[in-house]
């Protein structure tokens, strides 16, 4: 039983460089440049899928805009993904869809960065409720407003995220598995 | 003044599960009570949790494969199948059209296994002891066809990125229109049970009831938003995978509760049946593998793709940076999204009724807590 404590020598990846998007042109970009201005900064579209990209502090102003005006009532999935090295280290990923007759899904990113809170979406979206305690439980983002703010899949009194970057893949909270299972370690 | 009792309690928390046979699982509910009556449910998951999204990090795209059918282990070919299509669309590749009619024919048939085997734990949950008897008996038929295809009966790992591993063995066809045809009656029989059961009807009827608008708050969708009487189902809606080039209809219901979810599945077997036969008769021939380079090393991009899976919107979301490793995957599971709909449908039931909207969520913990 070795006593891991940090990461077994990953470095963590590169981030990406820039995806190949191409400017994305629709009444309903458009429609969205018109009422909310700079305050979205990218209209992209990235293997046949639209995206845009927006400050955090306008998020739910967008998903409202969307969900009311632009009959975008389905919350698909809500998540993030980590860029340790950028300044705004998450991209906490919204996934939209509005039904037939429109049939289509768009995808709103806002920048977060580490410690930043972000409002909940749980106001416009009930279901948002698990999506965001699962990305606060993997990557210790904290959703404001959130009616129950609290770990979803690891112990509540687990320490660390593990779906940021530098946790390692067999990093564990030590303290946590040896009060609780009574070994040294679960690997 | 008299001390307060506990008989002076008006709500009596009452735990459930983990280890409790009708919740599938280790699933564990808090549950508020009054007599009863379920005020109110929490539902405290993760006691299954692998990591399958961190380990994805660490692996590369084709190591990670079998790592998908771990989560719906029920329904580990839609798994594969929503992995596979998600990698393809970052690569820009599209398998060839033998390898996606065998892709949908193995599909529908874990459609079918997965329905069958809720079926027959939901009845059970209920008290209908027989039904479990007749599904096993069936889902062991179809089990049988991925056992001789790809040696394995559960976690298939059925399909590559770009095609399909194995040709197809020589009585593929002949095994499936046997299972079709031996199915159809098979089902008449479940019905036969069911259906019209009074027992069954009473316990099922005007329970765990969610309309569409719950579900659309609620991101609830697969069988449990069809019977809440909205037709919306991916393989039509976005077709992938040649579903587009078979007829088949999506059943929907009227009134979102448990006896219409049943009548869903039930029309959506016969449904997978007709898929089965019309794609076993039109199976065309030719390669099963589409170009893929040696490495897999898809350009720095990310896409979102998702599929029909037996329980619902199963969805990829998969970050590249051009490297071998997928820089982040993110499964949006429908038994995790489904299930939090729990405490709405389980308000002022009954607490026999839980189990019921239990066994009608159709969820797999292995995919709640990945």
């Amino acid at each position: 039983m070795a006593e891991e404590q940090k990461p077994a020598g990953q470095a963590p990846p590169k981030p990406p460089p820039g995806m190949a998007t191409t400017p994305w042109e629709s009444r309903l970009a458009a429609s969205l440049k018109e009422q909310f201005g700079d305050r979205i900064r990218e209209f992209s579209t990235y293997a046949g899928q639209n995206f845009l990209v927006a400050e955090p502090e306008s998020a739910i102003s967008i998903l409202e805009f969307l969900k009311i005006e632009e009959e975008f009532e389905y919350l698909v999935d809500l998540t993030a993904v980590d860029y340790p090295k950028r300044e705004k280290r998450f991209d906490v990923v919204y996934v939209l869809y509005r039904f037939p007759p429109h049939n289509e899904r768009l995808r709103v990113k806002i920048l977060v960065a580490d410690g930043e809170k972000v409002p909940t979406a749980t106001g416009v979206h009930p279901g948002a409720n698990w999506l965001e305690r699962e990305v606060y439980d993997m990557f210790g983002i904290v959703f404001e407003g959130h009616p129950d703010m609290k770990r979803i899949l690891l112990p509540e009194d687990w320490q660390g995220h593990p779906l940021r970057k530098e946790y390692g893949i067999i990093q564990q909270d030590q303290r946590w598995v040896r009060e609780n299972l009574h070994i040294d370690s679960g690997q | 003044m008299p001390e307060a009792t506990f008989l002076d309690a008006t709500e009596l928390v009452l735990n459930m599960g983990p280890q409790h046979p009708s919740t599938h699982g280790v699933l564990r509910v808090i549950l508020k009570l009054d007599g009863e009556k379920v005020n109110g449910c929490e539902c405290v998951i993760g006691y299954l949790h692998r990591g399958v999204e961190k380990i994805a990090e660490n692996r590369t795209y084709v190591q990670f494969a079998p790592y998908v059918d771990r989560m719906d282990y029920v329904a580990a070919v839609s798994n594969g199948l929503g992995y596979c299509l998600a990698v393809e669309k970052l690569l820009g590749i599209e398998a060839p059209p033998r390898a996606q009619a065998v892709r949908v024919i193995l599909t529908e048939l874990n459609r079918i296994t997965s329905h069958l085997l809720w079926l027959g734990t939901h009845a059970l949950d209920i008290g209908a002891i027989t039904p479990v008897f007749y599904t096993f008996r069936e889902r062991e038929e179809a089990l049988k066809i991925f056992e001789k295809y790809c040696g394995a009966r559960l976690t298939t790992h059925a399909f590559r990125i770009g095609g399909l591993q194995y040709e197809t063995y020589d009585t593929l066809e002949t095994d499936c229109l046997a299972f079709c045809d031996a199915f159809v009656p098979r089902i008449d029989e479940y019905e036969e049970l069911l259906t019209h059961n009074r027992i069954w009807v009473g316990r099922t009827k005007g329970v765990g009831i969610l309309t569409v608008d719950e579900c659309k708050e609620l991101g609830v969708s697969g069988p449990l938003i069809r019977a809440a009487g909205l037709a919306w189902d991916l393989r039509k809606q976005q077709p992938y995978s040649g579903y587009e080039k078979y007829e088949f209809d999506i059943p929907s219901g009227e009134n979102g509760d448990t006896y219409d979810r049943y009548l869903v599945r039930m029309q959506e077997m016969r449904q997978s049946n007709r898929i089965i036969r019309q794609a076993v008769e039109s199976l065309p021939s030719g390669p099963i593998m589409a170009k893929v380079p040696k490495v897999i090393k898809p350009a720095a991009g990310e896409c979102y793709v998702s599929i029909e899976s037996p329980k619902g919107e199963l969805g990829y979301f998969v970050v590249s940076d051009n490297s071998t490793l997928p820089y982040r995957v993110r499964v949006r599971p429908p038994s995790f999204v489904n299930l939090q709909a729990l405490d709405r449908m389980c308000r002022g039931s009954l607490i026999a009724d839980v189990v019921a909207i239990i066994g009608t969520i159709d969820i797999v913990l292995g995919e709640v807590d990945r």
